[in-house]
């Protein structure tokens, strides 16, 4: 789960790491009060969980309260590529002396841990990895032996951070390390971590993700999941246990086994899509091994609740649970639906006891079931039927 | 021939005595496995008794290893037990240890992952998140159903589970010497190099088709590999070309693996790399058919 800036730092100062004091706010007259309490300058910053913030105008500069409220004003419903701003961080604004980027991160390829360090932070570090990779700073860790002050100064040093801030720098990225640790984060990223005039060194950025996988040990993680932005659909899902993703401009929906199979599903609906008036996938819905009765109908309530999806093709490969058992699941499911099942299904059904599962389809005789052997043809007749359905 | 798995592999269950392990135990039996024993420290002595055969559980892995031989573990243990289960067997120095536990938290699976390498890598880790790996007709290690296909001349190695099966349920006709599913976790154990170093090298298998997803870069390596190494005719599917983009805020994963991880991209290096990519995992499977008839 990606955090937002507030809530990266608030993470950061719980593990010692340096942070502007600052309130997050829902609206401006929150944000003056917040302004006129924090006093002095202060930024106004949207918060939204995705980069280029500045650049889209979502960051700013404000000298008084009454500044703040006005430029609070203007970030709040702010488009930042798809990411609507519902709130703003108001923080003190501090004096620059000099800008550097930190991260420390997961390495898929060699299966560690990674830490990037440079000396010249700022907007565009993308472009500098790309251009001067000397000047981005990649060091190993050892998931094992961790980070401890002398694996921090080695960090420094290859960063090429100035020698005058050297010794605060190492402190500070061991209490990185420490909330990149101890709070189970896959991503912990400052940019910029800045030097003040003071030559302090201050976290005036953050980007934090954390592995959902570890919540079990971190009962405090549930609240961070922002609810107010959560679409409704994926609440709903959440509620029963569901893997549900909505996706934009789809008139499709999904269900299926595994989440290999439903990514591949939503590939074969799209190339299917492209024959049949542009029809796309509306989701991605993965209901599990399992395939229970109670799951599917959980999982067909959802995407019958969907205004945008006028078919729906369930995807099914009978592995563990064989065709037969997901067949009596369908049929109990759509009696549990009763009136509320409304659109066209399309059913693929392969496997273990497809025969059987396929005369169970047949017997049942749903006015709404269609069901079609391969998963090639039923993506094209879900497609088919959506675009129908638009007509 | 076959890889990393045979008839001859002894295999212990690494949480035997849970529903999990009781109900993939069972079926393990039953694609011809040598289940061996189980493992669980409170149940030390006792045993279970599967369709017939009885089970004997034991302590911990090195135990089970000096009774009975095993040279294979397949964990069944629930996430928050999955590390030091895996460092056991680690420990102990099994020779390969099946990660089959959905939901293990990456610094985890980071950690048992640099203590097998620490210990020289005498432990081939396959998973977390997977499936697990068959031999048809030969022995099973993990849940991968059983009776979907037979013994025969493809190899496979997929990064998904339901991917795994569609593609042997579709391949029936030619059947599989080995077919692993390595877990979509982004750190696993044995990776699609791994296993088509090992496919290259088996005599029996005479074609691959390897599966992948997006995110990171293993796809991309994978077709480096396959360029300078792999002679047998390899076959690629890649799901995910319609996802939607990932929430990852930062730009450092990108960073880090040089590509943007997409279906496309994997794609056409797979492509540079002189391999054919389907469509759709049934173009896929028609396109390796042509490869062996």
């Amino acid at each position: 789960m990606d955090l937002y800036e507030y809530q990266a730092k608030d993470l950061f100062a719980a593990h010692g790491v340096p942070v502007l004091p600052g309130r997050t706010v829902d609206t401006a007259a929150e944000a003056e009060r917040a302004a006129e309490e924090i006093g002095g300058s202060v930024v106004v910053k949207a918060q939204v969980k995705t980069g280029g913030r500045g650049k889209a105008g979502g960051v700013k500069l404000a000298q008084s309260p009454a500044e703040a409220k006005e430029k609070a004003e203007a970030i709040l419903g702010l488009d930042i590529k798809g990411h609507i701003v519902h709130r703003v961080l108001v923080t003190a604004a501090s004096d620059i002396a000099e800008e550097y980027y930190f991260s420390f991160l997961l390495d898929r390829s060699n299966r560690n841990f990674l830490a990037m360090c440079s000396a010249e932070g700022g907007m565009e570090i993308e472009e500098l990895a790309v251009e001067r990779p000397e000047a981005l700073a990649r060091v190993p860790i050892d998931p094992i032996a961790g980070v401890d002050r002398a694996k921090a100064d080695e960090i420094v040093k290859q960063g090429k951070l100035p020698a005058e801030v050297a010794d605060e720098a190492a402190q500070v990225i061991v209490k990185l390390w420490d909330t990149f640790v101890g709070e189970d984060a896959t991503l912990v990223e400052v940019n910029p971590l800045v030097r003040d005039p003071e030559s302090r060194i201050v976290a005036l950025d953050g980007k934090v993700t954390i592995d959902e996988n570890a919540e079990f040990r971190h009962e405090a993680h549930a609240q961070l999941v922002d609810e107010k932005s959560q679409n409704p659909l994926e609440a709903k899902a959440k509620e029963s246990n569901l893997n549900y993703v909505k996706l934009e401009g789809g008139q499709v929906g999904i269900i299926g086994n595994g989440a290999g199979l439903v990514m591949s599903t939503l590939d074969v609906v799209a190339y299917a899509g492209e024959q049949h008036g542009g029809m796309k996938p509306a989701n991605f819905l993965d209901i599990g091994g399992g395939a229970s009765a109670e799951v599917m109908a959980a999982g067909l309530d959802v995407i019958l609740g969907d205004d945008d999806v006028r078919s729906v093709f369930v995807n099914v490969f009978g592995g563990i649970t064989a065709c037969d058992a997901v067949a009596n699941g369908i049929v109990e499911a759509l009696k549990i639906l009763g009136d509320n099942a409304t659109k066209p299904l399309v059913v693929r059904l392969d496997g273990n006891n497809v025969d059987e599962g396929r005369r169970i389809l047949a017997e049942a005789n749903h006015p709404l079931v269609t069901v079609v052997d391969t998963m090639d043809d039923a993506a094209a007749k879900a497609a088919e039927l959506a675009a129908k359905a638009g007509a | 021939m076959s890889i990393f798995l045979n008839e001859n592999s002894k295999v212990i269950v690494q949480g035997l005595t849970g529903s999990e392990g009781m109900k993939h135990g069972r079926k393990m039996l039953a694609a011809g496995t040598q289940l061996v024993g189980g493992v669980n420290a409170r149940k030390a002595g006792t045993s279970v008794e599967i369709d017939g055969t009885n089970v004997p559980v034991f302590g911990g892995v090195e135990e089970a290893m000096k009774e009975t031989g095993a040279d294979v573990s397949v964990l069944f243990v629930p996430p928050k037990f999955a590390k030091d289960a895996a460092i056991e067997a680690i420990d102990a120095g099994i020779g390969l240890t099946v990660v089959i536990t959905e939901g293990i938290p990456v610094h985890d699976s980071a950690w048992f992952w640099a203590h097998a390498t620490a210990n020289g890598n005498r432990t081939r880790i396959i998973g977390p998140n997977c499936p697990g790996i068959i031999s048809p007709g030969k022995s099973l290690a993990g849940i991968i159903p059983a009776n979907i296909s037979g013994p025969g001349k493809m190899g496979l190695v997929s990064k998904s589970g339901t991917l795994t099966y569609q593609m042997m349920y579709e391949l029936r006709d030619i059947g599989f010497s080995t077919g692993i599913g390595i877990g979509g976790d982004p750190i696993i154990g044995t990776t699609h190099i791994d296993a088509l170093a090992a496919f290259e090298a088996d005599p029996e298998t005479e074609a691959i088709v390897m599966i992948g997803e997006i995110g990171g870069d293993a796809e991309e390596r994978a077709a480096d590999y396959i360029k300078a190494n792999v002679t047998k005719p390899v076959v690629g599917y890649v799901a995910g070309f319609t996802a939607p983009e990932g929430k990852t805020m930062g730009h450092a994963g990108a960073i880090v693996s040089g590509s943007a991880g997409t279906a496309q991209a994997k794609k056409e290096a797979l492509e540079a790399a002189g391999v054919k990519v389907g469509k759709t995992p049934t173009e896929t499977a028609d396109l390796a058919r042509s490869l062996v008839s």
